[in-house]
């Protein structure tokens, strides 16, 4: 019956893919509890995100060293920052990185302290000044110390601190 | 006369029972959807931003990027924040430069290309951010898509990505209504948000929600009735993004705008 032959050549090609899968397709791979069609993967990836490394690892975990500084931040209105948001993620501090590097520049105060006079975000509540012209080239925490940041005694502009 | 009548008549038939099939089909569908619960999960991971908190300070950008490890200077990103300016005259200026990782410092908006738009401070009507990330939605067009099964809903109703099973077709990429997804500059697989999953597996919050000073972001789980963000989705007035593409988001906003898309 030459009429049948194209049917066995596509019965042998499904049989060959279906010997391929059981060598390529993982074990676990399955439908997994959220049903046919959204929960086909393999039963071992989530443990794969589980595993990640924490990086950031929240003020409470800084404070276990640095309590003075915490301490001092805790009163002032930046106690709201996280640490590493301006000192770097922690990591695996102090054991393998022994130093963070702070981020001292101006744009990341003026992250919040632009002024931005939005009416309708709290953006604009936040007490700011223009970049582009307040006191140009120089460190904010010439004047404005990060964790006690209302100004007290103001070191002259460019003079030593 | 009277075979049109019959035909009429099997075609009415037909479609009654299409549409009663239809319906079983669809009351299944929200069943496994909204079955959670029953099957003994005590997980269904929700996040509710509020955009009247956020101040564009882009710390959850930044904080997520170092956290995940996606590369710092990609254009690339698994959350990020969008600035809206609505002027008197009606028009709508939008910009999210670098996804807001360094935040918004510059009063002008940023049109892309090194170009930027002068805004009068005094004719601004309303302005304000918004943070967008993964709906996680409960439908998740991009999981539909996926051609080998490398994404997927958890059980927690996270969206993961199977890095060593994607193949990088990118149809997910192209699903995604809400542009979520990337490739990942150093694996080249599809890559998203999945709200820290290492870490609020481990009973932590995600990174983006511990860095915001704000508290503009927050994580809760909407299966347990005494979460307090749980408690403010389901008792205050709250929005998702793109409701009427059916997706579900499981991304709940506060003092969301019809401008935001």
């Amino acid at each position: 019956m030459h009429v049948l032959r194209p049917l066995w050549a596509v019965l042998a090609l499904v049989l060959v893919i279906l010997v391929l899968r059981t060598f390529v397709v993982p074990e676990d791979f399955g439908i997994g509890e959220r049903g046919y069609m959204y929960g086909w993967h393999r039963a071992s990836d989530p443990q794969y995100w589980q595993g990640i490394s924490v990086k950031l690892r929240g003020r409470e975990y800084c404070k276990q060293c640095h309590l003075a500084q915490f301490t001092q931040n805790g009163e002032s209105p930046h106690r709201i920052i996280q640490c590493e948001n301006c000192h770097g993620l922690a990591g695996q501090h102090p054991g393998a990185v022994p130093k963070l590097t702070v981020d001292r520049s101006r744009d990341l105060c003026l992250r919040c302290h632009e002024r931005l006079a939005y009416p309708s975000s709290q953006r604009g509540e936040i007490r700011g000044v223009s970049g582009a012209t307040h006191n140009q080239g120089v460190e904010c925490a010439k004047c404005h110390k990060p964790h006690k940041p209302t100004l007290g005694e103001k070191p002259p502009i460019g003079g030593k601190t | 006369m009277s075979s049109r009548r019959h035909f009429l008549k099997a075609l009415a038939q037909g479609a009654a029972t299409l549409a009663v099939s239809s319906t079983v089909g669809g009351s299944l569908a929200s069943e496994t959807a909204t079955g959670a619960a029953e099957k003994g999960h005590k997980v269904r991971w929700g996040f509710l931003v509020d955009t009247q908190k956020c101040t564009g300070c882009g710390f959850c950008v930044k904080a997520c990027k170092l956290e995940n490890e996606v590369p710092y200077d990609a254009n690339v990103t698994r959350t990020w924040v969008e600035r809206y300016v609505e002027m008197e005259d009606g028009t709508v200026h939008a910009d999210s430069p670098r996804g807001g990782r360094d935040g918004f410092v510059d009063p002008r908006v940023d049109l892309g290309r090194g170009s930027f738009q002068d805004i009068d401070p005094s004719r601004i009507s309303k302005a304000f951010f918004v943070p967008k990330l993964c709906n996680q939605c409960e439908n998740p067009p991009c999981v539909q898509v996926c051609p080998v099964g490398a994404t997927y809903q958890n059980a927690d109703g996270v969206v993961l990505v199977d890095r060593s099973w994607c193949i990088g077709c990118g149809y997910c990429i192209m699903a995604c209504p809400y542009g979520v997804r990337f490739f990942h500059p150093v694996y080249h697989t599809a890559e998203k948000c999945n709200f820290c999953y290492h870490r609020i597996t481990k009973g932590l919050k995600p990174a983006c929600v511990e860095a915001c000073p704000f508290e503009a972001r927050l994580i809760g789980n909407l299966l347990d009735p005494a979460d307090p963000v749980n408690r403010i989705i389901q008792t205050q007035r709250v929005n998702v993004l793109k409701e009427e593409y059916g997706t579900k988001p499981q991304v709940y906003y506060i003092g969301l705008s019809q401008e935001v898309r």
